[in-house]
């Protein structure tokens, strides 16, 4: 497999701080409103659907599917960026790796996989080939 | 209330220059801004509105303002990426309709080609923007976001790289008249399909040119547009939306458009058949596409057969689209090709534009344009206008 690209580290905030804790044990997860019960990406305080700030952390599966995907060839090292929508209903910008760049379809089942990120910044969620 | 009517469009001009090592950036604007007066009939001393976008050196309009030594009594620097010089074009008629303003003067310039930035490399858009650390790390560049929505129009409606292939086609037959386009040969959709993938599924070919130089514009008052020698061509409507990833509710198979289009058409009483010309924002040929859908030129997801077989060259097709050869073959100045798509329209409701794609009788044109990553967040806006 060619080499993988060096994945920037995440600029955290307060707001956003639980998200990245938890994903340094491994564990994903999403926003979501006990307003209106809808889950959002990507995580905020205020629901993007009814403004309500009663929103909390949820551990999510990690399982979605491919939404769109692009396999950038102008770069160094291959990557590509997707859209995954989530089984919980959101859908998120994020990567596809340990993967065949050119088998890639929309539609196909994926998994999350963390990837280290550079210096010691928090891990971040891709996804390969369920 | 309503801009129609109370504002025209009396100075465009475009730097012909396309590599610009020699030149600062504030250089570039006031040289703009120099030729757009000119243009009009106007000097410096007459412009009491200034307007750019976010892009310009300095904090907002001041630092540019105080290098040409303006002096205003309304400032705007609006900025919705590439698009804002359409929504400036709107802002400015929205101003002198309320007396704030008299001779409004826009301006942009940058010089992405000889600073080696292109749409292929990330960029950080705002480190405080709250989606940046969700999506910095994958690697969204300006390309690959576009891929994206074009990926997914493929699946959704099955168009074709071929189809997209036309739109590149179609402006390379443009450009070929045009003496300060970047790409002035005539291309064929193998040659598109042919080039390189850049970020699947799109070309090399799909996509515009990385230039320097820039662009400016006056818009004027009704009684000042009268009093001047040059062609009447009057704002009649304007339109503006974002969109975004809706939550997570994305959708990357149409654009704002579907707002700030019905908005314009809506203010200035016509409808998308009575539109002579129209410029649309070009960035990649998918951008095309999907515009065009959602400004109404054909249905959703028949964007594809729309601007196949040569439909948007000018003299041949139905709709003669950036006779200039827009940002795929012309000039993408500062990465932002909005203020290119208001000129070469007003050149043509004035006819002036080349002979070769001049059309006939052109009295009402669309400039339409996205700012930002379609497949993201982009603002929209839309502006319609006609010759008196």
């Amino acid at each position: 497999m060619a080499k993988e690209r060096s994945i920037p580290a995440p600029l955290t905030n307060p707001e956003t701080e639980p998200f990245w804790a938890a994903a340094r044990e491994g564990r994903f997860l999403l926003r979501a409103c006990t307003a209106c019960g809808r889950a959002h990406w990507y995580p905020r305080a205020v629901c993007p659907f009814c403004m309500s700030e009663k929103t909390e952390w949820r551990e999510a599966s990690g399982r979605g599917e491919i939404y769109s995907v692009s396999v950038m060839k102008r770069a160094p090292e291959v990557y590509a960026v997707a859209y995954v929508t989530l089984e919980e209903g959101p859908t998120m910008m994020t990567n596809i790796v340990d993967c065949d760049f050119d088998a890639l379809a929309i539609g196909q089942a994926v998994a999350l996989t963390w990837r280290p990120t550079q210096g010691d910044g928090p891990p971040y969620p891709q996804f390969k080939p369920a | 209330m309503t801009i129609k009517g109370k504002a025209y469009i009396a100075g465009a001009f475009e730097h012909p220059t396309r590599l610009a090592r020699d030149k600062s950036v504030a250089q570039l604007h006031a040289e703009c801004a120099l030729g757009a007066l000119r243009d009009a009939g106007l000097t410096k001393e007459d412009v009491d509105g200034y307007f750019c976008a976010g892009d310009a050196p300095g904090l907002g309009p001041l630092a540019m303002a105080d290098y040409m030594n303006l002096t205003l009594r309304h400032l705007d620097s609006t900025d919705v990426g590439g698009c804002s010089y359409i929504a400036h074009v709107a802002h400015a008629a929205e101003a002198i309709a309320m007396g704030k303003c008299r001779v409004a003067l826009i301006t942009l310039a940058g010089r992405p080609r000889s600073e080696g930035h292109s749409g292929a490399v990330p960029r950080v858009r705002g480190a405080d923007a709250p989606d940046t650390q969700w999506e910095f790390p994958t690697g969204v560049a300006t390309v690959n976001a576009y891929a994206m929505c074009a990926a997914r129009h493929m699946h959704q409606y099955g168009t074709t790289a071929e189809q997209l292939a036309w739109i590149k086609v179609a402006a390379s037959h443009h450009a070929q008249w045009n003496e300060h386009a970047m790409l002035r040969d005539v291309i064929t959709v193998e040659q598109v399909v042919g080039s390189p993938l850049i970020a699947t599924p799109l070309h090399r070919l799909d996509c515009c040119v990385v230039s320097d130089g820039g662009g400016a514009l006056v818009v004027v008052a009704p009684e000042i547009a009268h009093s001047l020698k040059r062609p009447l061509v009057k704002v009649l409507g304007a339109g503006e939306s974002m969109k975004g990833q809706m939550g997570g509710a994305v959708d990357l198979t149409y654009s704002a458009a579907v707002r700030s289009g019905p908005a314009a058409f809506a203010e200035a009483g016509v409808t998308p058949k009575d539109i002579k010309y129209a410029s649309v924002y070009d960035s990649f040929t998918i951008t095309v596409l999907i515009q065009l859908e959602d400004l109404g030129f054909c249905e959703k997801g028949q964007g594809g057969r729309f601007v196949a077989d040569g439909n948007l060259i000018s003299g041949t097709g139905k709709l003669p689209w950036n006779t200039d050869g827009g940002g795929l073959c012309n000039n993408h100045p500062a990465n932002r090709g909005g203020i290119t798509k208001v000129i070469e329209a007003v050149r043509q409701l004035r006819g002036e534009a080349h002979p070769k794609v001049q059309v006939p009788n052109c009295d009402l044109a669309l400039a339409h344009g996205t700012g930002g990553l379609l497949g993201s967040r982009h603002g929209a806006a839309t502006l319609i206008m006609e010759r008196e």
